[in-house]
């Protein structure tokens, strides 16, 4: 028997339509045989899909023509690549050293504790997941939490829950 | 728009000279009583609104038909971050903080009509309480020396045109017209500009090594992967200025002899990047980059690298290694990237900042760079002071500037009048903590180093005494251990202990051999590790063990975290003695779990606190323990 057995691909999730499977064979066509496009392609990716899940990879390895404990190896390194699903709204605490030490760990742990999940998770109704990110460079204004693409500024621990709610 | 030549750079700043004299304070005769009106659009202003007040600004500028003789112009960040949205008027020099929708009326009809500037706008110094209008006469301002930051809010940072108007591109056309690469490695080296990513390692030699190693392709590269928490000075040059980075990198180019380069940025910036990339175009469509470049038969070029979330990609051949679309893991130097650098070919690394210096060198000469600053540490260094301070934002002062300078007389002091300076961290995860005690430290490469610190990107996080430095020291040993990329052994072990370690003291767990222990692991680190990332990662521990070991022995042997800032460790009791029963910890105690009337002490009921710490910050009589 030969050593290199072939594995059986995994199965595509529900949620990766075969719109998307399309858009990802064109992102890769666009990029195979260009040194050092994985990570773009799967920055690319996982803004069509919202996550990497083993199967997306497993597509992205074939199209690319790279192994893919590459490409697993690249998703797992980053801390942008998610293999699991995302919420509607990622709510990302600043956790570098000004938001720090100006409240940011308070209104972290107040999200964790309105939310009932812990950091680097999304809610059971996916609606929203709870990321921390290491300092934005808007110290200026800290602590600073990112809803989606929106910065708010100065937000501290008795405002979060409030100002979190507004995004259904 | 047709490639462009020496000769039309002048022109472009020809056209542009009142536009400029009328920034500088002056009232050219051909716009006489026109108004620029320069709001920040940095990542801070933005977050705070500055958008929506820029187009008010417009609407209610064309309804009162001032359109012809007023103008509004977004600029990159202007460095003021925490008073956003800022904006200045010109020529007056009229700074404005803290803007929104609503005042807009009101400062279109009395400052642009009437010539008044509307006072309840203006920036008020938290120490004399005195409105102060005019930006260079506000101390943040005043006692700053601009380089690296000299085009902030004062320029459209998405015009390449105003760039050039501002002596942009002279340099390049200096560089590419009149001098050799000899020439121009020279004037680097007489500048003594060294690198300001954190090593500080001297800027024209590292060009010189690369110069000389032979081969035909080349690089030069960026590092915007700006990791360090607390540190902004390269997103905001970017966001303001990123003509000056495509114009340093285009004269190392020609220097060393490459034809591509990239910028390798964090994905964290948007803003940065979007204008980074916009510099880029304009720059191809002028000609300033692409082939023969000003007509001198010179080539290079540049595209951006987005990077994907990994501090340790900052390391400058985990870097090289992340561009390669790989794992971003360093490894052992020699050879140095001068040698084998991206794609094992010579390349050149410098961050964001030094970049931004070089095409003033190049323009003014690298004697009167090495003419600012120390014996050693030549020119100027941007902080970004943030922190326990008043005056939060970028900093850009000459080398050798006391901490002192720079925290009270730029930064304005402590926000909390109840509260005392205890302690500056400088370099971030690499860096360590200064105390009170050597606040008249000049800030040059080496005094920093005599006391345990490095300058690193140039992070200046004040704290004041409610900051405990055993949790310091824990956040940031979380810090170096999630972002270990786990090659190398000693950094991925080393730094898990070290941290279970801190972790046991702050929650009340400490025993005796603990801070031998954390020494032992530190030191064992700092000689093993692979790469920078490991070398510095203990440095936050020993410093604060070197200054604050006291209260690491407070934590482990009494139990008691002194600055009260280890949940754990507290009681949540009102002391009788010190209370002055204001009321003020029941009414901010968002679980309602104290107790307060009028007269009265105040009493927290343990069995609905959540141990949130919010009544403590509200204390001014540090009554609660």
């Amino acid at each position: 028997m030969s050593l290199a057995r072939k594995l059986t691909p995994s199965a595509m999730p529900d949620d990766v339509t075969p719109q998307m499977v399309k858009k990802i064979d064109k992102i890769c066509a666009a990029n195979r045989g260009k040194a050092g496009a994985l990570i773009p392609v799967l920055q690319q990716v996982q803004e069509v899909v919202g996550y990497l899940p083993i199967a997306v990879q497993e597509r992205i390895a074939e199209k690319l023509g790279v192994p893919g404990h590459d490409v697993y190896g690249v998703t797992t390194f980053y801390s942008f690549f998610s293999m699991k699903p995302r919420g509607r709204h990622v709510i990302r605490v600043c956790m570098g050293t000004a938001c720090y030490v100006r409240g940011g760990k308070e209104v972290l742990e107040r999200l964790e504790r309105h939310l009932d999940v812990p950091v680097d998770t999304t809610t059971e109704d996916r609606r929203f997941t709870l990321e921390q990110v290491r300092c934005l460079g808007a110290c200026g204004v800290a602590p600073v939490v990112v809803v989606d693409e929106d910065n708010h500024r100065k937000v501290m621990a008795d405002k979060i829950v409030d100002l979190v709610e507004q995004y259904q | 728009m047709a490639k462009l030549s020496i000769s039309d750079l002048a022109q472009i700043k020809q056209r542009a000279s009142s536009t400029f004299q009328l920034r500088s304070g002056q009232e050219p005769v051909d716009i006489k009583g026109h108004k620029h009106l320069l709001i920040c659009g940095g990542t801070g202003c933005h977050a705070a609104g500055s958008q929506t007040v820029r187009d008010a600004l417009r609407d209610e500028i064309a309804a009162k038909g001032l359109a012809d003789r007023v103008s509004v112009v977004e600029t990159g960040c202007n460095g003021f971050c925490a008073m956003g949205p800022v904006m200045v008027v010109y020529p007056e020099g009229t700074f404005y903080v803290n803007l929104e929708t609503k005042h807009v009326p009101q400062l279109v009809q009395e400052h642009l009509i009437e010539g008044q500037p509307v006072e309840k706008l203006l920036f008020k110094d938290p120490k004399s309480k005195q409105f102060i209008p005019l930006m260079m006469e506000i101390p943040f301002f005043a006692n700053q020396q601009l380089i690296a930051l000299r085009n902030r809010g004062l320029i459209d940072a998405e015009s390449i045109d105003e760039y050039i108007a501002r002596d942009g591109y002279t340099g390049l056309a200096k560089a590419l017209g009149e001098m050799t690469p000899d020439d121009i490695i020279e004037e680097v080296k007489t500048s003594g500009l060294r690198g300001r990513g954190g090593a500080g390692f001297p800027t024209g030699l590292k060009w010189q090594f690369c110069q000389k190693t032979p081969g035909q392709e080349k690089f030069v590269l960026c590092n915007a992967d700006e990791g360090d928490p607390g540190a902004f000075m390269d997103r905001s040059i970017l966001e303001a200025d990123p003509h000056s980075v495509v114009e340093g990198m285009t004269i190392a180019a020609k220097a060393i002899g490459a034809n591509a380069g990239y910028v390798y940025c964090r994905a964290e910036y948007p803003l940065a990047v979007n204008r980074l990339q916009l510099a880029i175009d304009q720059a191809r469509e002028y000609g300033l980059l692409g082939q023969d470049i000003l007509g001198t038969g010179f080539s290079f070029d540049l595209s951006i690298y987005q990077g994907a979330g990994a501090f340790v990609c900052g390391e400058e051949t985990a870097l090289m290694r992340s561009i390669e679309g790989k794992r971003g893991m360093p490894r052992p130097r020699p050879p140095f990237p001068a040698v084998a650098g991206l794609w094992n070919k010579p390349t050149v690394l410098n961050n964001v900042e030094t970049w931004a210096n070089v095409p003033q060198i190049i323009t003014k000469g690298g004697a009167w760079y090495a003419s600012i600053g120390t014996e050693t540490s030549k020119g100027t260094k941007v902080f970004a002071l943030t922190g326990h301070v008043n005056n939060i934002g970028l900093v850009e002062v000459p080398m050798g500037t006391p901490l002192k300078t720079i925290i009270y007389d730029i930064g304005g002091g402590m926000p909390k009048k109840h509260r005392k300076f205890k302690a500056v961290q400088l370099g971030g995860p690499s860096g360590g903590c200064v105390p009170a005690e050597h606040i008249d430290l000049p800030c040059d490469y080496e005094e920093i180093a005599k006391v345990g610190a490095i300058m690193g990107s140039g992070g200046m996080i004040v704290m004041d005494d409610s900051t405990c430095m055993v949790d310091m020291a824990r956040f940031f040993m979380d810090f170096v251990q999630e972002e270990s990329c786990g090659k190398c052994t000693p950094c991925r072990e080393g730094t898990r202990r070290m941290l279970q370690i801190l972790e046991k003291i702050t929650e009340g767990n400490g025993e005796d051999g603990d801070i031998e222990t954390l020494e032992e692991l530190a030191e064992m680190i700092k000689e093993s590790a692979l790469c920078g990332l490991g070398q510095t990662g203990p440095n936050p521990v020993l410093s604060t063990l070197r200054y604050f070991r006291d209260e690491y022995e407070a934590h482990i042997y009494d139990k008691k975290c002194p600055a009260k800032g280890c949940a754990a460790l507290l009681e949540f009791q009102v002391d009788p003695d010190k209370c002055k029963k204001c009321g003020l910890c029941a009414k901010n105690c968002p679980v309602q779990a104290i107790t307060w009337q009028k007269k009265e002490v105040a009493v927290i009921h343990r069995d609905k606190c959540i141990e949130c710490k919010t009544c403590l910050e509200n204390c001014k009589f540090d009554a609660i323990y």
